[in-house]
């Protein structure tokens, strides 16, 4: 395994914005000795059918992710609070994308 | 040969080289050094063959539609078809497939800018939209070229080993003969004697980075434009041409 990472190259995290103003969304991973390799790889492999926009990649190692362990701490108190949710307004007709 | 002869002689010429370095490009569909690599490439491919559709569609249309854009590209025999002898050249390892596409792509970023300006507006469309791609496959290209140049002996070795033995095919890039000259005087072809300049510079330039020697100067390999191709030409159509010469009108 130590081997196969060897000849792969590193990690980066691939994300991908679709039309300009909206966000870059985390699209996969691709290996890459550098930066600019990331870039064209991230490119070749998920922007071929006209995905994409822009694309930022990122080292896998500089992610740093909550810890699994901690969810009951982190997201369940949220699940009991309906009231932070927007579903109590009357949308004006014709407004979209709210 | 007339107006139109000329024109549809050098759509072919064109699409041929798409074509074939498509093709070449394909064999290496499920053998790239990594799973990212090996999209690139066959991306690479993908453009090449689109564009040989884009061109013999054109040159079918100027033929009167006698003979459509797939019996263009699948059936006519080796000495018809009017490629440079460096985009059939096998890819032997990885570092020929990327000499390869720097040598050509450098040569095209060149040509397509220049036919971008044709008067014959659809050669000069379907530059205009192939000019990008080419860019990609360049910047692609001599990227590899200064990673595997400038890495470990080992691929500086084989770097400068493919740089050397295709560069007796780029000298053909450049010649004019009578169907460019009559293009060329009726504003629809391109002048490539200016080009090799800006060419050998921006091959320079690449080397350069990558730590490699350009070749010395040497006997340029011809033939291609006039359908005298290299030992590897025949292989490479046996196996493009294989579903049609099998089953001809093929359908699925």
């Amino acid at each position: 395994m130590e081997n196969l990472q060897d000849n792969q190259f590193d990690v980066w995290e691939v994300f991908i914005q679709s039309k300009p103003g909206l966000p870059h969304i985390h699209a996969g991973n691709v290996h890459a000795t550098d930066k600019k390799m990331a870039v064209q790889n991230a490119r070749d492999t998920y922007t071929r059918r006209g995905e994409g926009t822009s694309i930022w990649v990122v080292p896998s190692l500089n992610v740093t992710a909550s810890d699994p362990d901690e969810n009951e701490m982190l997201f369940d108190p949220s699940n009991d609070k309906m009231y932070r949710h927007p579903t109590f307004y009357i949308l004006p007709e014709g407004a979209k994308n709210i | 040969m007339n107006s139109k002869e000329i024109l549809y002689n050098y759509c072919l010429r064109l699409g041929d080289d798409a074509l074939i370095l498509g093709q070449r490009l394909s064999e290496l569909c499920s053998k790239g050094p990594i799973l990212e690599e090996d999209l690139a490439q066959t991306n690479i491919a993908l453009d090449m063959i689109g564009r040989a559709q884009a061109l013999f569609n054109y040159a079918s249309e100027i033929n009167g539609g006698k003979n459509t854009a797939d019996d263009i590209a699948y059936r006519r025999p080796e000495f018809q078809y009017r490629n440079h002898l460096l985009v059939e050249q096998p890819n032997e390892d990885f570092a020929h497939v990327i000499a390869r596409q720097l040598y050509i792509s450098a040569f095209e970023v060149l040509f397509y800018g220049s036919l971008e300006n044709s008067k014959d507006s659809i050669l000069a469309s379907i530059a205009s939209k192939t000019i990008k791609e080419i860019k990609y496959h360049l910047q692609h290209a001599s990227d590899w070229t200064v990673r595997l140049g400038d890495g470990t002996p080992e691929s500086t070795f084989k770097m400068q080993r493919a740089i050397n033995n295709l560069w007796m095919y780029t000298g053909e890039l450049f010649e004019m003969d009578s169907i460019d000259d009559q293009l060329l005087k009726s504003g629809i072809g391109v002048d490539k004697s200016p080009l090799i300049e800006k060419w050998r510079k921006q091959i320079q330039a690449t080397l350069s980075e990558a730590t490699l020697t350009m070749p010395e100067e040497m006997f340029m390999q011809s033939g291609g434009k006039q359908g005298v191709h290299t030992e590897h030409m025949g292989h490479l159509l046996s196996e493009m041409q294989y579903l049609q010469r099998a089953y001809p009108d093929a359908k699925w």
